[in-house]
């Protein structure tokens, strides 16, 4: 059964510490903290919906190449190898640690694509000034990518990997490397110019008859 | 630059019986006796507090205690030479890896993998046993704690990958491969229970006793 919204809009719940309290207008690029708990509550964005789309775009170019081209390669004594992201997973299943491949394939591929993939339809879908409910699904969603996507350690892990091996062998650094390198700023960039309030306000309600689009008058309210 | 949200009203959403939803954060009141609800804006069941909160982050952790003894008693990685065969733990791994120019990332690997991950699991148990006694000292310290249990966690997947793409490169067989051993497996694990207790826990829960005094202090 739905519950019955509160209609004022400035009011907000500090998430960590349950304390309710109203949002003061913020300039853009202004945040604003749980007095009591010192909970970041908000932060505004300036132009959010472009630069998130134009990061996002950034981040699926740089997560294709970063896929297909190799990452690591070696030579010792006349013999070459080389990996991409996906030959590591490969090796730990057919070495029998099918588990742990799985949770690998998950930390950098599927989660890294689906954290893109979800923000590019969520900043498309949210473009008109009433958003599909669809966007909200999608929302509801996107922080589980974000927590299992773990492109910046595994670039730490492959660092020293890299170092460890280069006591055996030399070690070439492949342009994957250099492409994963420049992905982990640009998904960091992706988040911070995301103004989720914002697509919030835009979305059309789960429940049918209590209110369609909030988007009336109440989100310009809150974010001019 | 920073403002303070203006307290306005000293009270926390379930005391004034609302709740403020965890997704979108849209404030709602439930039904009249009702302890549960949707969110009428994007569907997500709410209550008042995590159902079953300290349970269930009780369970993800004392599974997570019991993975940390393999994941630090059994191998992680096989190298395999013409020599023969060799096995280490993570800490052989940390052992292995220092050296006059490589003891920062040996230094590294010891954090995440040793360091981390113990202390996640102590942080988060005396945030439970706090939070179930009740008390209602140093709450902005322990949600502080909290936070950092969450930044942190996910750090320690490092060794995992360290593991993974240096058994993937070194396949040269039959001069040297390296493969993952058992111990990887519980290690994975401790990290995924650990992030999965950060998750169940509620840290509203540390403000609770503090809240339900008659005083509530912003």
């Amino acid at each position: 059964m739905y519950n019955r919204p509160i209609v004022d809009d400035s009011l907000t719940v500090c998430p960590h510490c349950d304390l309710l309290q109203r949002l003061p207008d913020l300039p853009p690029g202004g945040s604003a903290r749980c007095p009591r708990c010192n909970k970041e509550l908000w932060r505004r964005r300036d132009d959010s919906l472009n630069r998130t789309l134009a990061f996002s775009l950034a981040a699926a170019v740089l997560y294709i190449i970063a896929n297909v081209v190799p990452m690591l390669g070696l030579t010792i004594v006349g013999r070459a190898a080389s990996t991409t992201v996906l030959g590591g997973v490969e090796t730990l299943w057919q070495d029998g640690q099918e588990i742990v491949a799985v949770l690998v394939m998950i930390t950098v591929i599927i989660a890294p694509a689906l954290q893109i993939g979800l923000m590019l339809a969520i900043v498309l879908g949210a473009w008109r000034t009433s958003a599909p409910r669809w966007v909200g699904t999608l929302m509801r969603h996107h922080p589980t990518t974000r927590t299992w996507s773990m492109i910046e350690v595994m670039m730490l892990g492959v660092l020293i990997a890299l170092v460890k091996i280069a006591d055996y062998a030399t070690v070439i650094p492949g342009v994957a490397l250099f492409i994963l390198g420049a992905l982990v700023f640009v998904l960091a960039a992706m988040q911070a110019s995301f103004d989720p309030r914002e697509v919030w306000d835009k979305i059309e309600w789960a429940a049918d008859g209590v209110r369609h689009t909030a988007g009336d008058g109440r989100a310009s309210g809150a974010a001019s | 630059m920073s403002t303070g949200a203006a307290a306005e009203t000293y009270s926390t959403a379930m005391r004034q019986g609302l709740h403020g939803c965890g997704v979108c954060g849209l404030i709602s009141r439930p039904a009249p006796g009702a302890e549960e609800g949707r969110c009428p804006r994007c569907d997500e069941e709410l209550a008042f507090r995590k159902r079953a909160s300290i349970q269930r982050t009780w369970a993800y952790l004392l599974s997570a205690a019991i993975c940390y003894v393999p994941a630090n008693l059994l191998p992680v990685l096989t190298t395999t030479t013409a020599t023969g065969t060799d096995s280490d733990t993570i800490l052989q791994g940390v052992v292995l890896l220092w050296s006059p120019t490589g003891w920062p990332l040996s230094l590294i690997v010891l954090v995440a993998s040793i360091m981390i991950p113990s202390a996640k699991i102590l942080a988060l148990a005396y945030l439970l046993v706090t939070a179930r006694r009740g008390s209602i000292k140093n709450n902005r310290q322990r949600v502080r704690l909290y936070r950092m249990v969450e930044f942190i966690g996910r750090w320690s997947m490092v060794d995992v990958f360290v593991d993974t793409f240096t058994a993937a490169l070194i396949q040269l067989q039959p001069l040297m491969s390296v493969s993952p051993a058992p111990g990887l497996l519980f290690f994975a694990a401790v990290v995924v229970l650990t992030m999965l207790a950060v998750e169940s826990f509620d840290p509203r829960l540390i403000w609770d006793a503090a809240s339900s005094g008659e005083q509530v202090h912003a």
